[in-house]
């Protein structure tokens, strides 16, 4: 029972982990590349799932709007580039994480103002929807599965194009020395456009993966920001590598301790004060985590060389 | 060497004594504002919004005290707002309701907080400061949503204000105005003497080229440490008058948006002036509650139904409004008064 229970947990786990990769492989890309704190990367997630409510409401099919909804996110990032981001990337961190707060305080009420405060929900597309046996007893829903293979996949093909095309080297040279790059008559602001278009639009794809399964609301995307943060600050800020184990990592590390916490401590405190001293310490774990990774590794686990 | 030589000393006292105008006219306006109380007619209401002006105004100093003064980009200050308002509050919920018991615990608890967190925190740099301290005040803002017994995600209210040495004397809004007027003035003097202090110069010089400080026999990290735990505790006194304020506690204190309104407020202001930040919290906390009505009048040639929907929206405003500040005001507030001057 305990292990399969674990099974179905770490499937969790594995899911909410790749979520979270989506949204910190552009994050940390937009970081490393051009050493700016994206705040409003959040609601980009946000407004992923917003567009694929929008457009499923609209065609009343899960597949169109996905396919609607993610050129559309890639559009949008690229004009929140253009109107505001391109101004502050010779600016210091702390004018970035202002202007970019105004950013969320911005699409947080406009989403309310266009769709209203009220939560939105998605339908799961039919194709995916019920459940499988993945063990004798255990059923497990498609959709999850399709969410786990979904980012897989785009893990694959992001390592693909990071370390084996023209543009990834590009860009893992831009992480490493963007003026360098610029020197050698690399089109720098191109480039970057590049890198904040194709983040948006996988943070947008997260989103727009999420929406049948949690309610699409106002300020979803800022408690997941803060995630994905902790996930690039323990991956190493720029490596891709990094934010993909590091976003396994702490969506097991969630997920897992959330459940398993309580029942550790029984061991060595009456049930009771378990349960409450439990409850208390999962949702800290993950930051109890970053801080001992950053103790030992003060530039994360897999820190890009400079 | 070439930037031994861009960086003749500059001569700060002159330029300080030239500005000390400014937080003369504050703090008048301070003491003067309740009569303007008394004579609007809606004395709670003017009093209440100016005690807040100045309980985020000490938070707001406390954390330009790091920010301004030693380049350190705290994005976890509201934690202390969090923990002086849970001192109250737990205290308060054990019977344990007077200030002078309260503020002394508070303020432990924000240094013990600081000089951990700050200890570990300082190891790193730039970026990764900015999101370690993120990450402590989330790790305190998720302990207070879990702590069942003190109202977990819905907060605790307060019976009553606290007791000063066994009288009810705060539960009278003047003297709680006065109150907290006194604690503005105290860490005003306070982060005044630090700064103009032995201290403070080795905290601005750390900010300019921790190197060099070195390399001169000066070790960065305590200094830099030693001003986290007071600004942390200044802020941890802001958190018992804000809890005070609102008779209520609860873990939005503590949320990240929080932490980043109150670097807002700093910027705003202007970096590295103290009486900046106190301005700062005053224009921010004014716009927020004024925007809706400003937006309202402004937009008297649209349709009575439009004028409600954009008053409704004026977040949509404001956002944008910070955007264009941060772009184009640089210095904040304190920056364009000092404009005319250098004509």
């Amino acid at each position: 029972m305990n292990a399969t229970l674990l099974f179905v947990q770490a499937l969790n786990g594995l899911q909410f982990g790749l979520i979270l990769f989506l949204i910190a492989a552009g994050l940390t890309l937009v970081f490393g590349v051009m050493d700016f704190i994206n705040l409003a990367h959040g609601v980009q997630y946000m407004v992923g799932a917003y567009l694929v409510a929008a457009f499923s409401a609209w065609t009343g099919s899960f597949g169109w709007a996905l396919l609607l909804a993610l050129p559309s996110a890639l559009a949008f990032g690229l004009l929140l580039e253009v109107l505001v981001f391109r101004h502050l990337y010779d600016r210091d961190h702390l004018d970035q994480v202002l202007a970019t707060f105004g950013v969320i305080l911005f699409l947080n009420q406009g989403v309310k103002f266009v769709w209203g405060a009220a939560p939105l929900s998605v339908p799961v597309p039919e194709l995916l929807s019920g459940s499988v046996e993945i063990a004798s007893g255990l059923l497990y829903p498609v959709y999850r599965l399709a969410i786990i293979a979904a980012g897989l996949v785009v893990a694959a093909l992001l390592y693909g194009l990071v370390n084996h095309t023209r543009v990834g080297m590009l860009v893992r040279a831009g992480a490493s020395n963007a003026s360098m790059v610029s020197a050698l008559g690399v089109n720098i602001q191109r480039l970057f456009m590049i890198v904040f278009g194709f983040g948006a639009m996988l943070a947008g794809f997260a989103g727009a993966m999420v929406a049948p399964i949690l309610s699409v609301e106002p300020g979803m995307g800022d408690n997941i920001l803060i995630l994905a943060f902790v996930v690039i600050v323990i991956g190493g800020i720029g490596s891709i590598r990094g934010a993909f184990l590091a976003a396994l990592l702490i969506g097991l590390v969630d997920t897992v301790g959330r459940t398993f916490a309580p029942n550790l401590l029984r061991l060595f405190l009456d049930p009771a004060a378990a349960s409450q001293t439990g409850r208390a310490i999962a949702p800290m774990l993950i930051y109890i985590f970053m801080a001992a990774v950053l103790f030992f590794r003060p530039s994360g686990l897999f820190p890009v060389k400079r | 060497m070439t930037e031994l030589a861009e960086t003749p000393s500059a001569p700060m006292p002159s330029l300080a004594t030239r500005f000390e105008i400014v937080p003369i006219v504050l703090f008048a306006a301070f003491v003067a504002a309740p009569l303007f109380a008394m004579v609007s007619g809606a004395e709670g209401y003017v009093l209440s919004l100016l005690t807040r002006v100045m309980v985020f105004g000490i938070a707001a100093m406390a954390l330009d005290l790091i920010l301004g003064y030693g380049a350190l980009v705290s994005f976890g200050h509201a934690a202390f707002l969090g923990l002086g308002g849970y001192a109250v509050g737990i205290l308060a919920s054990h019977g344990i309701e007077d200030l002078l018991v309260q503020i002394p615990v508070a303020l432990a608890a924000s240094a013990i907080f600081a000089l951990i967190t700050g200890a570990i925190s300082l190891r790193t740099k730039g970026v990764y400061f900015i999101m370690i301290t993120l990450a402590f005040g989330q790790m305190l803002y998720f302990l207070a949503t879990s702590l069942a017994a003190y109202g977990g995600d819905d907060g605790m209210t307060l019976a009553s204000r606290s007791l000063v040495a066994g009288s009810s004397i705060l539960e009278n809004d003047f003297t709680f105005y006065w109150v907290c007027l006194l604690c503005l003035l105290g860490a005003y003097a306070f982060s005044r003497s630090v700064v103009a202090s032995r201290f403070g110069r080795v905290l601005r010089g750390t900010k300019e080229n921790a190197i060099r400080m070195e390399a001169i026999g000066f070790q960065p990290f305590r200094y830099q440490l030693a001003a986290y735990v007071l600004s942390g505790m200044m802020a941890g006194l802001a958190g018992c008058l804000l809890a005070n304020q609102a008779e209520f506690v609860s873990p939005a204190y503590m949320t990240w948006q929080r932490s980043g309104e109150l670097i807002f407020m700093v910027v705003l202001g202007g970096l590295g002036s103290l009486h900046g930040a106190i301005i700062g919290a005053a224009a921010f906390l004014l716009l927020e509650e004024f925007l809706p009505e400003i937006l309202h009048g402004l937009s008297f040639f649209l349709g009575e139904e439009t004028r409600a929907h954009l008053a409704e929206n004026w977040k949509m405003v404001f956002g944008p409004l910070l955007i264009l500040i941060v772009l184009f005001v640089r210095g904040g507030i304190m920056g364009l008064l000092r404009r005319p001057h250098h004509g």
